[in-house]
């Protein structure tokens, strides 16, 4: 089922949770929507669920506007960071518990209800815990509970709120392979609400990047990843590297000291931040170099195929604590270029991406 | 010191752009020239343009310039210009921007409330929170009032086997400990009424006190704070609870109305338990009333029932009986709506049990006053 979202804002008192977010969910996909903490993401959910009212806007599901349905009408079946299993009743009970519950024309007969619960348990790969109660189960076990729950209603979509959020990591880990594989048995529009960019770029088909209430980027994994759009995008997602200076000429001027980039059109003099990935950043051995940021090496970790060097500004500490880099070369270059922790190197970009540093709004890269 | 005849600053605009170019020393030495030639610049400046401002004739700049420099970018970003500095020498730019970051900071920090009106701001917020808190209650007597229209429209989905468990929790598990306390409440009046009546010759009257008193006043008001302490705290504790694990919005996402399943049978078994509750408890007040005037004011049975027929009539025991649902209601109202105002944390729970029991004590015992007065003037 397709879900729009047509000009949706939220606003808890003075902080305004959506703003104005108009976004288009194609029908049977996998789509992640990616933020920091409080950027609103959880919200929207919600008001796709119709567990939230917004401010102004509306929800079209299936081309039908919902925005006045409540939630039951709008057949969302919905997954909670914290599980929400019903602690006084067996799991069979409670996956068994939204069909129970309908009207009597519309309930299934017993041995229906049963027969579905049992596929249900099969497909969660947990018929064995039919009898048990949710205090009886792991956090990853009692999430896949929670999961066949949402789904025995059959639901039009499938709303994830932190799936995995309360679980460990290696937990995490097999459950998001396993939500993979059962969108691609089921494919059931699904949208779910991480904050770990990983879990995003690992799982969905498509990523909604929120920020402040606002949509910063939408696209595939490879797209968010690849071309971020936006200086917001390329920090939150994977590790970057980050220079913040003014505009002089063909240079990016950090401090005193001057990095070459390639191209955008930007003022002189105009206050830019510049990223880097790891792997597209270069160290110059030699300190007096004209182009780069000087750093001091601090770590050097791993000296197989990829070396990972730490390093830490030599400049002013910035906001009570040095930046810090993070660069990756063929292990090889470790010997050829003599690195050595606390040797004075200077850095530089291959692939710089500049963005305006005010709004970070204006690309380039 | 060159010449004070040199510009600082000179501004040309044209109709969409102005360009700001800045000369010579800006520094503390030339601080009052420096200051009023920026501020008659901050006066004329009222169109809506991009300004660029052009530092790179500039050859001596302090925190003095810096700070000025930083004024004239925030001044006109604040009337909505797109302001960018150019050619800022790089040795001064860092300088700038500390400054800059710095006045940022200023511009973020909160006047001080100040102390001869933070009483009245107090008394203002408590004002504003307690209406916002009654209209709350309001929202959810009107839902619960819904709810109960639905299920008399349709008693089909009344949800009968929940109401009777919390029946039983609410009322026949709180028969004893009510039952104790009005005892032990009505053997203490009797004993104070004789011990001090009996100066007076009046032992007679202390069967009038306890009677009247019992039953029209403090069988229900003990019966009421007690139950509002141990029944509404673990409905506002409970409901809190299932809010916090998000039970609450898995229920509505299943299609089931929360104030239906959840409030509705706790609010209903309330309403018919506290009635019974009361009634067992001006009983058994009396019943301790009449063990003490046996035992201690040395008044026979026989002859304190025969004086308690006297003394009260069907009148008194009906006010004490007309107040109990109204009470009970209001402490099912309070307690389900500090329920459901639990945020995610434990803490919050905590905060909303307290809040629950305080203020559906408090409300009883207003609800009480105006029901005397009410009773008053119908002459009750």
């Amino acid at each position: 089922m397709s879900i729009e979202v047509i000009g949706i804002s939220k606003t808890f008192g003075t902080f305004k949770a959506l703003n104005n977010v108009s976004l288009n969910f194609p029908d049977g996909e996998l789509v992640a929507l990616l933020g920091p903490s409080g950027c609103g993401k959880t919200t929207l959910l919600r008001v796709i669920a119709g567990l939230e009212h917004a401010d102004t806007g509306r929800i079209v599901l299936d081309g039908a506007d919902a925005t006045d349905k409540d939630v039951r009408q709008r057949r969302v079946g919905f997954v909670f960071q914290h599980y929400a299993l019903f602690r006084h009743m067996t799991v069979f009970e409670n996956i068994a518990f939204g069909l129970r519950v309908r009207p009597r024309r519309e309930r299934p007969s017993e041995k229906d209800i049963r027969a579905k619960v049992n596929r249900l348990l099969d497909l969660v790969q947990l018929g064995w815990v039919a009898n048990r109660f949710p205090s009886q189960l792991s956090g990853g076990q009692r999430q896949r509970i929670a999961l066949a729950r949402a789904l025995a209603v059959e639901p039009r979509v499938l709303l994830l709120d932190e799936p995995f959020g309360a679980l460990d990591a290696k937990v995490r880990k097999e459950l998001r392979r396993w939500l993979r594989t059962l969108h691609d048995e089921l494919h059931i529009s699904s949208i779910f609400v991480t904050h770990d960019q990983e879990e995003a770029l690992e799982v969905s088909d498509r990523i909604v990047l929120v920020n402040k209430g606002q949509v910063e980027q939408i696209g595939t994994p490879k797209e968010i990843y690849e071309q971020p759009a936006t200086a917001f995008a390329y920090s939150f997602i994977g590790s970057v590297n980050e220079f913040r200076g003014r505009v002089d000429g063909d240079f990016v001027r950090v401090g005193d000291e001057k990095l070459r980039f390639q191209t955008g059109t930007f003022k002189n003099g105009q206050e830019v931040v510049a990223f880097s990935r790891p792997h597209d950043t270069e160290i110059v051995a030699n300190p007096q170099s004209e182009d780069g940021v000087s750093a001091s090496i601090k770590r050097i970790l791993g000296t197989g195929a990829v070396a990972r060097v730490e390093l830490v500004a030599n400049g002013e500490a910035r906001e009570g604590r040095k930046e810090f880099f993070e660069v990756e070369i063929p292990g090889s270059d470790v010997q050829s270029l003599g690195l050595s922790t606390g040797q004075h190197v200077k850095l530089r970009g291959r692939r710089l991406s500049v963005f305006a540093d005010q709004n970070g709004t204006q690309a380039a890269s | 010191m060159s010449g004070d005849s040199t510009s600082l600053l000179t501004a040309v605009r044209d109709a969409n752009s102005s360009l700001i170019t800045a000369a010579n020393e800006w520094t503390a030495e030339r601080a009052k020239t420096l200051d009023q030639i920026v501020s008659s610049l901050l006066a004329e400046a009222d169109q809506q343009v991009a300004t660029s401002i052009d530092m790179s004739g500039v050859r001596a700049f302090d925190t003095f310039g810096a700070w000025q420099l930083a004024r004239i970018a925030r001044e006109l970003k604040s009337r909505g210009r797109e302001v960018t500095i150019i050619g800022l020498q790089s040795q001064f730019a860092v300088l700038f921007d500390a400054v800059q970051k710095s006045s940022d900071e200023a511009d973020r920090v909160q006047p001080k409330a100040r102390l001869e009106y933070s009483g009245v701001a107090a008394v203002g917020e408590a004002l504003t929170r307690a209406w916002q808190n009654f209209l709350l209650l309001l929202n959810m007597l009107g839902a619960v009032s819904v709810s109960t229209l639905r299920a008399l429209l349709r008693p089909s989905e009344f949800r009968l086997t929940s109401t009777v468990h919390h029946l039983d929790r609410v009322g026949w598990q709180a028969v004893p400990i009510i039952l104790l306390i009005t005892f032990l409440i009505g053997a203490i009046i009797a004993q104070q009424g004789f011990f001090h009546f009996r100066k007076f010759g009046a032992d007679d009257y202390v069967v009038d006190m306890v009677g009247i008193l019992v039953l029209r006043e403090i069988g229900v008001l003990i019966v009421a704070i007690m139950v509002a302490g141990r029944s509404g705290s673990s409905y506002t504790a409970e409901l809190g609870s299932m809010k916090m694990r998000e039970e609450i919005d898995a229920l509505r996402t299943m299609g089931f109305n929360p104030i239906d399943v959840l409030i509705l049978p706790r609010v209903i078994a309330l309403v018919i338990a506290l009635p019974i509750l009361t009634f067992l408890g001006s009983m058994s007040a009396l019943y301790g009333a009449e063990l003490v005037a046996w035992l201690y004011g040395g008044m026979s049975p026989e002859i304190f029932v025969a004086r308690l027929k006297e003394a009260i009539s069907i009148t008194h025991f009906k006010v004490g009986m007309i107040k109990a649902p109204f009470m009970a209601l209001v402490i099912g109202i309070v307690a389900c709506t500090e329920g459901f105002k639990v945020k995610g944390s434990a803490e919050s729970l905590g905060l909303q049990t307290t809040a629950s029991v305080v203020t559906s004590i408090f409300l009883v015992i207003v609800l009480d006053g105006l029901f005397a007065i009410f009773f008053a003037s119908i002459g009750m």
